[in-house]
């Protein structure tokens, strides 16, 4: 019988073991040495602000692994022999394997600013992550102020753990404007407002320089491009991830910035495949990056290798872009591809909506000749993602989204709508004469 | 307090203190609660309108004030910061203090009425005394220990509602569904029944929303009796009590899911959401608790069953020409009403029963026995060997005392805020049964969005483990499920919906797209 190991116990690891579980007899083992059982790391923060215990991260529970044959094996994969297919583990352990699935995801960037090892320093990723940041600001007696560099997701999420805590937070980004190379130009803006009404000291335009010592070896202040010191005691690095794969430096694999896949997911040396955060396509799927260091994507991946490894050979053949996030209280999905200013095409046009005074806004990105609908941001408002789905598959234009809006409404019960304000705008900003059609469930379910 | 190690090792010292006007408000408040304590002692403070005034207020003013003190100066959005640090809502020393003082006072409530001045043939004493003039205002009778309760009881849930939708303002539908229950309780279950008996001393005191199985003394003889005796009034009512079984409760259910009633209108739900909001993150979400609260709370809807088919067949006679209905006649009519539905669902919903169907089974087959036995081997007062008189003073002790007031409330702060409308409340059960069966509600999940991070089942108040369906893009159909919204709300990926759709299409067990091609879903889904 295949003994199909797994290095990484994240959601692209855990998601392909169970697959093979559900469509295999193999024997599967699962290896990590972050956590004992598979955890949403996406929900760390929650846990420092209180609002879970570490173990509601878990998504199953601990017989669950037991129950359907899946090992657990805790420890720390140093060396990967692919002639003798077997892996050695720091306590001098080895294990041998028929399949190998490189799951081990990302850390964070250090892009070697002097200082960046220092006590006191760190990124925000893993369970070990948060246990650091735990000791390293548990209050604001003993953290007066962090410091978090770098103008990304994790970094916005790591300055709201800290205000929850009443922690001081100053927000260098090295951007004009908050993820700007990502949002266009409007709601990027409507996020820089929101991060200073939650009072973060938000320093746009701003690089780091270096972080200095006090004599204990501990981060004491930064230095910005700006000549500025700042005092602090935590300095956050959240520029971004790199994949996790030092240690399959002399194992004859082919690496870039991650392992090197197919879009079968298997690398350069057979019975060795690749996925998740870690895996780096020869070139990007559509308009995508080689590197997706996204929750859906592991997932996505997970399902597609279970399916070539129990004998099922499938591309890894990722839909329509989609993804979401939450910037403090002002949640986002995206739908599609909307573009910044920065990286947009000529033809790709935005058309934008945003509330008076709420933090509501909505970009909708459509082609200039065609009107093709491309996609849509959307701050505020919940829609519905199967909709979406449809309308992209099947090419609609931006009249037809326009017209249809109210099928796509997500939004709880009794929540303000606002497609009727929007289509106004619409009318007025291309001189069109669109009225929306009422929300139909026909419509919808024959669609989902 | 060793916060430390409670939550698991990765959260240390608490980050939440209490700001100074929180604790200028715990003062008021608790002065307000000191004046009942000193009255519980006895101690009298002469002048009882004013005092009792006096003591109303403050506890009002303390608990809104605090919520002000905490909500106002934030942002709109999910305020959970802190819940699992704070000893009163982990399971810390003040959620033991709360839990046993809370359990305490419902057993004296229950069992030992005269320790809260409560007197026989006489003027009340000390804590009742207070309550007597507002008691006398309003149905020209002395307070009883449940009109202490009773005014209690709507104040916390219009003082904690208040709170409630401070700290959910953003979201209309929790905003609507508290007033509502604000409004149910103080109308329906406070005023309006105080008021009528003021109008017509026969009538029984009748809380109209509150309806049978967990109004399991509906049917009782002395109720029966009172109805008809007082005309036309009391037949309605008798009859509204009738059809809210069989036609509204069903229509409701159909039409909105079992919210319509557990998070909008009923009493335990109303404190179980505001009172009980700092709790919901405490109930079990194993699957051993889900085993025991599928197998408790249908033997209790068996046992109620049964309890009130005896009781009205022990005051029913057996000649027809005295009374239209005789005993034969009613035991005939329950049994084939019990195997209608039992039928209807094992013809028309067994897919959807599957797992379930030997509960049902058993429960049916369990009440039938019985029901036969009922009626050919004992004699007119007899089930087998109980009375029927013992088996209704056995549930009220143990499910109207015990179970809904001393653990289901007492309990809050230990296992949350719904043990009661979870394990023990038959009403829930048979809504539930409904809403799994025949309904257009659902909670949709959002095709592939869901990041498992688990705030909607750690906030889900009925134990439910809701990520387990959202991460695989599945409807949540359960028959637990009361509709509070908070998943909903707690969710930061917008992943959750509460829907009235069509019933066609509502449990899909494909798993919907979680992003991959659709050729690839279309082989997942298959195997």
């Amino acid at each position: 019988m295949d003994h199909i190991v797994i290095i990484g116990n994240g959601i692209s690891g855990v998601t392909l073991a169970r697959h093979i579980r559900k469509l295999s007899d193999k024997r599967i083992t699962i290896i990590s040495a972050e956590s004992d059982y598979f955890f949403s790391r996406t929900a760390l923060m929650y846990v420092y602000m209180g609002h879970m215990k570490f173990e509601h991260t878990q998504p199953y529970e601990n017989w669950f692994w037991k129950k359907n044959r899946i090992d657990l094996v805790n420890g720390f994969v140093e060396k990967v022999e692919t002639d003798a297919k077997k892996l050695v583990l720091k306590d001098g352990s080895s294990i041998s394997y028929d399949k190998l699935i490189i799951a081990t995801g990302s850390k964070p960037n250090k892009f070697g600013w002097p200082g960046q090892d220092l006590k006191g320093v760190q990124g925000l990723y893993s369970k070990q992550d948060l246990e650091m940041l735990e000791k390293n600001a548990p209050n604001k007696k003993v953290c007066n102020r962090a410091v978090i560099v770098g103008g990304g997701l994790i970094g916005i999420e790591m300055a709201e753990m800290l205000r929850s805590r009443e922690i001081p937070v100053t927000f260098l980004v090295r951007e004009k404007s908050f993820w700007n190379g990502v949002l266009p130009a409007g709601e990027s803006a409507m996020i820089n407002e929101h991060i200073l009404e939650h009072h973060i000291d938000l320093q746009l335009d701003t690089n780091l320089e270096k972080i200095i010592s006090d004599e204990n070896g501990r981060a004491k202040a930064v230095v910005t491009d700006k000549g500025e010191t700042i005092e602090c005691n935590v300095v956050g690095l959240t520029a971004g991830v790199t994949p996790n794969i030092d240690f399959l430096k002399d194992s004859g694999i082919e690496l870039g910035r991650g392992v090197k896949v197919n879009r079968f997911l298997e690398t350069n040396v057979k019975d060795v495949f690749a996925i998740g955060d870690c895996a780096e396509q020869h070139e990007g799927i559509g308009s995508r990056r080689p590197i997706e260091a996204v929750w859906y994507t592991g997932r996505m991946m997970g399902e597609a290798l279970a399916q070539t490894i129990c004998g099922n050979p499938r591309e890894y053949n990722p839909g329509h872009w989609f993804n979401s996030a939450k910037f403090l209280d002002v949640e986002y999905q995206t739908y599609g591809w909307v573009f910044s200013e920065r990286s947009k095409n000529d033809n790709e046009h935005h058309f934008h909506w945003r509330h008076a005074s709420e933090k509501i806004c909505i970009t909708v990105a459509f082609d200039k000749d065609s009107h093709q609908f491309l996609g849509l941001n959307t701050f505020g408002i919940r829609m519905r993602h199967e909709i979406f789905d449809q309308w992209l598959t099947e090419n609609k234009d931006i009249d037809h989204v326009m017209t249809y809006l109210k099928d796509a409404n997500f939004d709880p019960e009794f929540f303000k709508l606002y497609e009727d304000e929007i289509i106004a705008k619409y009318n007025a900003d291309f001189n069109k004469n669109i009225s929306a059609k009422k929300k139909s469930w026909k419509r919808i379910f024959s669609i989902a | 307090m060793g916060n430390f190690d409670r939550s698991m090792s990765l959260a240390g010292e608490p980050p939440k203190a209490l700001n100074t006007g929180q604790k200028l408000a715990v003062l008021v408040g608790m002065t307000g609660m000191g004046i009942l304590i000193l009255q519980l002692f006895n101690l009298n403070l002469g002048n009882s309108a004013l005092w009792l005034t006096i003591s109303i207020v403050a506890i009002f003013t303390g608990i809104i004030w605090f919520s002000q003190a905490a909500y106002a100066h934030k942002h709109k959005g999910i305020k959970n910061d802190g819940v699992w640090f704070k000893s009163i809502s982990s399971r810390g020393v003040l959620a033991w203090m709360g839990g046993i003082a809370l359990t305490g006072f419902y057993i004296v409530l229950y069992f030992y009425p005269q320790y809260l001045g409560l007197v026989k043939d006489g003027d009340n004493t000390g804590l009742i005394a207070l309550f007597d003039p507002l008691s006398k205002g309003l149905s020209g009778n002395p307070a009883s220990q449940w009109f202490v309760y009773g005014t209690m009881y709507t104040v916390a849930i219009l003082a904690f509602g208040a709170k409630f939708i401070w700290k959910y303002r953003h979201n209309k539908y929790e905003q609507l569904r508290t007033v509502s229950v604000m409004f149910f309780q103080t109308a329906f279950a406070f005023f309006i029944p105080e008021i009528m008996a003021r109008l017509n001393g026969d009538l029984p005191y009748y809380d109209l929303k509150n309806m049978w199985p967990l109004n399991y003394y509906n049917f009782e003889r002395y109720r029966i009796n009172g109805f008809i005796d007082s005309g036309s009034v009391g037949m309605t009512m008798l009859f509204f009590g009738i059809i809210s079984i069989f036609v509204i409760s069903p229509f409701l259910t159909y039409k909105y899911g079992k919210r319509w009633y557990c998070s909008w209108v009923c009493g335990c739900g109303g404190l179980a959401e505001t009172a009980g909001d700092s709790f919901r993150q405490l109930s079990d979400k194993s699957k051993f608790a889900w085993k025991v609260e599928r197998w408790v709370v249908h033997s209790v809807v068996v046992f109620v069953t049964l309890m009130t088919t005896a009781v009205i067949y022990s005051y029913l006679g057996n000649d027809s020409s005295k009374y239209w209905l005789t005993k034969t006649m009613f035991i005939s009519g329950v049994a084939v009403i019990l195997t209608a539905v039992f039928a209807w669902v094992m013809i028309y919903k067994r897919e959807e029963l599957a797992k379930d169907a030997k509960y049902g089974a058993i429960g049916y087959f369990t009440i039938i026995a019985v029901l036969i036995g009922m009626h050919f081997f004992s004699d007119s007062a007899n089930i087998f060997i109980f009375k029927a008189e013992t088996l209704r003073t056995t549930y009220s002790f143990l499910i109207g005392s015990i179970f809904s007031g001393v653990i289901g409330t007492g309990f809050y702060p230990i296992l949350g805020n719904r043990v009661w409308c979870r394990f023990g409340c038959p009403m829930a059960a048979m809504l539930g049964f409904q809403q799994r069966m025949f309904s257009k509600f659902r909670i949709t999940t959002n095709g592939g969005q869901c990041i498992s991070c688990g705030n909607c089942s750690t906030y889900c108040e009925m134990g439910i483990d809701v990520r387990a369906y959202a991460q695989k893009g599945e409807n949540i159909v359960r028959s637990s499920c009361v509709g509070c919204g908070i998943c909903s709300a707690v969710c930061p990926r917008g992943v959750l919906k509460l829907e009235n759709g069509p019933e066609k299409g509502r449990i899909n067990s494909q798993d919907v797209l979680l992003g991959n091609d659709v050729d690839l879903m279309d082989l997942v889904n298959k195997k």
